[in-house]
């Protein structure tokens, strides 16, 4: 299990999904991934796209800069 | 004598449905997974798409639920959706359609052959079967009639692989249906512009707080996005573009005083906020003696446009009555200066001006 993270700060939605979607097809189940985002699009899309796909969505950490997602690789199968 | 026959075990047919996050994609994907297909979704980002963007910088618009309607279409279907970022091969369809474009800067027809195209190669990689869109005859007045169906279905290189479950009982059977994979007489006959038909289906299949956006989900068919796309090409005189340049035409007021160089004028504090991230790439102006809009220049300016621009930057500052206004001019490598100026007052100019 490593921890990873994913610069998707300046990208307005659906990028940040679609980087997101990319980068999980490199890792492994049990991987944690942290998405850097600005868009606060993100706090509803990155969910939504978890729960088609069956990742796991922990949790979500923001200030006045940035949004935090932090989501849990699972199988797909 | 009697022989036993093993029948050969029925293979689980896979499509891939062109997901837009309109209603008609949403509903023709159910028609077909009710018909016990395998359907996983695809959409494409042009870049121009509407999705989130706009709602994501103004912050007049925070208040509504933010939410990708692709990726609702999909939780509701319960199926797998890719998105696929197509910026760059996007370029080559809006800069040379060989359609031509629709009311507005829309290339409907290339897209759509560029989009079923690229669905074309996916199911080719990933080893399904056949496509199915939404498209309904008669819905669009360019993309979407009896007379160009076949041409996306050829010109993608689709043919019969491309399956519109809204309206095949109006077109010829394709292979999925010929093959029996799908029961043509469980597919539909929608024509027209009427709404009704996909409104009724969605009720009937229980879908609701589906979206209908009145402009569409796509920033091409907007007319004033479009004037603002082809003030861009004309000033640059090079129909090139990049993504940037694609935000950056969603925000602000867009004001070109001369050929050589626009104003973009943030809104509000969401705008100002979205366009902070720009200051590296351009020119831009604030105020200081009063409160007032981020100013992002685009082209080339000499010393008598920056005073103009300055000028204008106080026009839309809450220093517009005043006699002077302090606009602070940054570079892209931070260096500034400090200019006192008269806000810019012809009105009828601004209005010419206006993109
Ligand atoms: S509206 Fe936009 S996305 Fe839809 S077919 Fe036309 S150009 Fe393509």
């Amino acid at each position: 299990m490593s921890h990873h993270i994913l610069d998707a700060k300046r990208l307005l939605c659906p990028m940040p999904v679609i980087r997101t979607q990319n980068k999980v097809k490199q890792l492994s189940p049990g991987d944690i991934l942290d998405v850097i985002c600005t868009d606060p699009g993100v706090t509803s899309d990155i969910p939504a796209w978890c729960r088609i796909t069956g990742h796991r969505f922990i949790d979500v950490k923001s200030d006045a800069d940035e949004i935090v997602i932090r989501i849990e690789i699972r199988s797909r199968d | 004598m009697s022989h036993s026959v093993n029948k050969p075990e029925k293979k689980q047919r896979k499509a891939v449905a062109l997901i837009s996050g309109g209603l008609d994609s949403l509903l023709a994907a159910k028609v077909i997974i009710d018909q016990g297909i395998h359907v996983e979704g695809i959409n494409f980002y042009t870049g121009f798409c509407v999705e989130g963007h706009t709602h994501a910088i103004r912050k007049k618009d925070k208040a509504k639920p933010k939410r990708n309607n692709a990726l609702w279409s999909a939780e509701q279907l319960g199926i797998q959706l890719h998105i696929v970022d197509v910026i760059e091969p996007y370029k080559e369809v809006l800069i040379n359609p060989s359609h031509g474009y629709g009311a507005n800067m829309n290339p409907c027809l290339d897209c759509k052959s560029f989009m079923v195209g690229q669905a074309v190669e996916w199911i080719k990689e990933n080893d399904f079967d056949f496509i199915i869109t939404g498209e309904v005859i008669g819905q669009r007045p360019m993309s979407q009639r009896r007379d160009t169906m076949p041409v996306i279905a050829a010109e993608s290189g689709a043919s019969d692989l491309l399956l519109r479950p809204l309206c095949a009982q109006l077109l010829p059977p394709t292979l999925p249906e010929k093959e029996g994979w799908v029961d043509r007489e469980k597919l539909l006959d929608f024509n027209g512009r009427t709404r009704k038909p996909q409104i009724e289906l969605a009720n009937k299949l229980g879908f609701q707080d589906f979206a209908q956006p009145a402009g569409g989900c796509c920033f091409l068919t907007d007319k004033n996005y479009s004037d603002r796309l082809v003030d861009l090409w004309q000033a640059r005189d090079t129909k090139a573009y990049e993504l940037d340049d694609v935000m950056l035409l969603k925000v602000g007021r867009h004001i070109r005083p001369k050929p050589n160089f626009k104003l973009i004028i943030g809104r509000e504090e969401g705008e100002n906020k979205f366009m902070e991230g720009y200051r590296k790439q351009f020119i831009h102006l604030y105020t200081i003696s009063a409160k007032g809009p981020l100013v992002l220049i685009e082209g080339n300016t000499d010393e008598k446009d920056l005073q103009l621009a300055a000028e204008i930057t106080a026009r839309y500052s809450q220093g517009r009555q005043e006699k002077t206004v302090t606009v602070a001019v940054k570079d892209q490598n931070g260096v500034s200066k400090l200019l006192n100026v008269k806000p810019f007052s012809n009105e009828e100019k601004l209005r010419d001006w206006y993109i």
